[in-house]
């Protein structure tokens, strides 16, 4: 049982002009699954690595269960951490890999035996006890990675992108998998993944880093619906949300004849520095395809992905003389073909505005 | 400058050798070229045969005709049984030559491994990492009759009551530190653990060099889960860090063992073999090309290739069991 936090938490490397990590702060509660998610280079494995004592925090602290651990070695953490590549020792057996942490710290051989034993059966592992990592599929060697930080039932436990080594199928199979059990144990949880769908999906929480700034941490709901700024808005979901920035009227932002309306306090908010522009997003699943009569936003079609339950429309239009890309998800069944123009109507109550220099929600 | 009159024949032979390799060579090539029908049994014998003559000439029929007479006198005119070999373990010297043999197989492996690995795990990313492994693996560019001279000065003793300067580095600290030198290389049987020390400055370099590549090759990801694991630096050492690296270390340990079996320059230039320093293969050249006996020395050769043989095997095996398991 355990909560972490990360107070002005920053990394830096030597050499580099900026922080790896900047001034990081998160609470993370007791029993929580909290996702680290963001672009390659954003921090995200250097904040797990400063939890875990691999990395030396240069300024600020790390709090577990309000015990400063910043300077501590990482094995008086009481961590346990799972590993992109797994790590597993090769010339040890599944047993021994998982055996190996208790035997260090001197516990009876029985209680390891108990321990082992029932991790390996919640894993599925009880055939595997006897044989080397060489000898196992890379689902199961990411099952004993698993197993041997559960047996060390630690306070936190740490996940480096767990999954990325997995085909596809066994990814999303094993996700399930890891939420699930993390439940049973109820053990607060770091994960870190570049992943947006294994972040919302996962998480109770995420909290996404840009350039090791954190932008936001919510619930993936809320990450969804009310990004706080415009990369969190491009980054979450998929298809990405369409984000132009436009001329901005005295009604909302101007998309060629259609204009998508903003609320007077959104308006002032845009004046302040904008530069009478404003950054407007919508969803692709926010909008519809109407007929020409209905003002809709003309869009010649140059590519559609039929995934079976609907399809991803993409396509372009001239904004402003500015050739413009856009998304649009469509139902079941809406047939649209390649160099079809079709109009699109953003729903007027579901989309995003944003400071069009400063990138911030309005 | 070249004298022709004396180089010229000389030049002149290489010059027919090499036309003669080619013409040879050229002449297979075409006879191949014209065979018809069963192709590729002929192009295979065509390309063997030289190999096989060589081999055949150079190493097949020397060990024949050596194993022979191993069982022969002096001369190789009469057969004498197992005499050369019971005279191998019975007389006083030769026991003394295989005793030191042992001691050498023993410990130049262990301490040269020792130390190159030991040297390894500590230059291991410091700073000035690079510098430190070239300084040790430097004696490996050396011969060993050139490491044997350089030691030999390293050892070299001056009577102090007759000269009042040492020249030899030892000698020298020795008397820095207020005692007296000695004849190293004469006294039993600490002058045979002064040349061992001489094959250990080269191996540990060879040790140190394939070790460091083995300890760079174990992932990274490896240790730090070994950190969060909680090891001490000592147990990362002996269940993390020498685990990982057993294969190489084994590959480490049997080359030098058989460079220590065959050892043969650094005794015959340091002390030639006498003051009870001398070994195996040393002994054997003494036998053969000193003393003219080519059944005793015979006999030396052949038990040297018998103490060889199953190192060898177990490296081969080693090998493939590697290559197996990378399958």
């Amino acid at each position: 049982m355990a909560t972490v936090t990360y107070s002005q938490a920053s990394r830096h490397y030597p050499g580099t002009d900026r922080p790896a990590v900047d001034k990081l702060d998160l609470e993370i509660r007791d029993g929580e699954f909290l996702v680290l998610v963001g672009p390659s280079g954003c921090g995200k494995s250097t904040s797990l690595r400063m939890l875990a004592g691999l990395e030396d925090v240069d300024n600020g602290a790390i709090y577990i269960n309000e015990r400063d651990v910043t300077n501590l070695p990482p094995k008086s953490r009481d961590i346990a951490m799972v590993f992109q590549n797994y790590a597993l020792y090769p010339h040890m057996t599944v047993y021994e890999n998982m055996a190996f942490a208790l035997k260090l710290r001197k516990t009876p051989k029985s209680e390891i035996d108990v321990r082992v034993k029932k991790a390996a059966a919640m894993l599925q592992l009880e055939d595997y006890l006897s044989r080397k990592p060489k000898a196992l599929s890379g689902g199961q060697r990411q099952r004993v990675a698993m197993g041997r930080a559960i047996v060390r039932e630690p306070q936190v436990f740490l996940m480096d992108e767990p999954l990325s080594n997995l085909d596809a199928k066994l990814r999303v199979q094993t996700r399930s998998q890891i939420a699930t059990l993390q439940s049973q144990l109820g053990i607060t949880t770091v994960y870190v993944t570049h992943d947006q769908v294994e972040a919302m999906t996962m998480g109770h929480r995420v909290a996404v880093l840009l350039d090791g700034v954190l932008q936001q941490c919510d619930t993936p709901r809320a990450l969804y619906d009310t990004p706080a700024n415009v990369f969190v808005a491009g980054f979450i979901g998929s298809p990405a949300m369409n984000i132009k920035t436009v001329t901005l009227s005295d009604d909302g932002g101007i998309f060629g004849q259609m204009v998508l309306p903003l609320t007077r306090d959104q308006i002032a908010k845009a004046r302040e520095g904008g530069d009478g522009k404003v950054t407007v997003g919508f969803r692709p699943e926010d909008c519809q395809l109407v007929s020409a009569s209905e003002g809709g936003m003309p869009i010649v079609v140059d590519l559609v992905e039929d995934l079976g339950s609907g399809a991803n429309v993409y396509g372009h239009t001239a904004i402003n003389g500015s050739e413009e890309r856009f998304v649009v998800a469509t139902e079941r069944r809406t047939s649209v073909n390649l160099g079809d123009t079709v109009f699109v109507k953003p729903r007027t109550d579901h989309h995003h505005a944003f400071h069009a220099t400063s990138g911030v929600r309005i | 400058m070249l004298d022709m009159a004396v180089e010229g024949p000389k030049l002149l032979m290489l010059l027919y050798g090499v036309i003669g390799f080619f013409a040879i060579v050229g002449l297979l090539l075409l006879a191949l070229d014209k065979v018809s029908g069963r192709r590729d049994r002929w192009v295979a014998l065509g390309f063997l045969t030289p190999a096989l003559l060589l081999v055949t000439i150079g190493l097949v029929i020397p060990a024949i005709r050596t194993f022979i007479f191993s069982f022969m006198d002096a001369d190789s005119s009469d057969f004498v049984g197992l005499d050369n070999y019971a005279w191998i373990f019975t007389q006083p010297e030769t026991r003394k030559v295989l005793g030191n043999t042992a001691l050498w197989v023993v410990l130049v492996p262990t301490v040269a491994t020792t130390v190159g690995l030991v040297y390894a795990v500590v230059v291991d990313r410091a700073k000035f990492e690079g510098l430190a492994k070239s300084l040790i693996f430097m004696p490996m560019a050396i011969s060993f009759v050139g490491a044997g001279i350089i030691w030999k000065f390293v050892y070299a003793y001056r009577d102090p009551e007759v000269a009042d300067k040492q020249i030899g580095l030892l000698s020298q600290v020795v008397v820095w530190l207020g005692m007296k030198p000695a004849n190293w290389l004469l006294e039993p049987p600490w002058n045979t653990l002064f040349l061992i020390v001489v094959l250990v400055w080269i191996q540990a370099g060879f040790a140190m060099v394939i070790l460091s590549a083995a300890i760079k090759a174990i992932p990274a990801e490896i240790t730090e889960a070994a950190r969060i694991d909680g090891v001490t630096p000592w147990q990362m050492f002996w269940r993390v860090t020498v685990p990982s690296i057993r294969p190489a270390l084994v590959v480490v340990v049997v080359t030098i063992s058989i460079a220590s079996l065959k050892l043969f320059d650094i005794v015959r230039t340091m002390t030639g073999g006498r003051f009870d320093t001398n070994v195996l293969a040393h002994e054997m050249y003494v036998q053969a090309f000193d003393s003219y006996d080519d059944g005793r020395g015979s006999a030396l050769a052949v038990f040297l290739f018998l103490l060889v043989t199953p190192i060898v095997f177990y490296q081969v095996r080693q090998f493939r069991k590697r290559r197996q398991e990378a399958m």
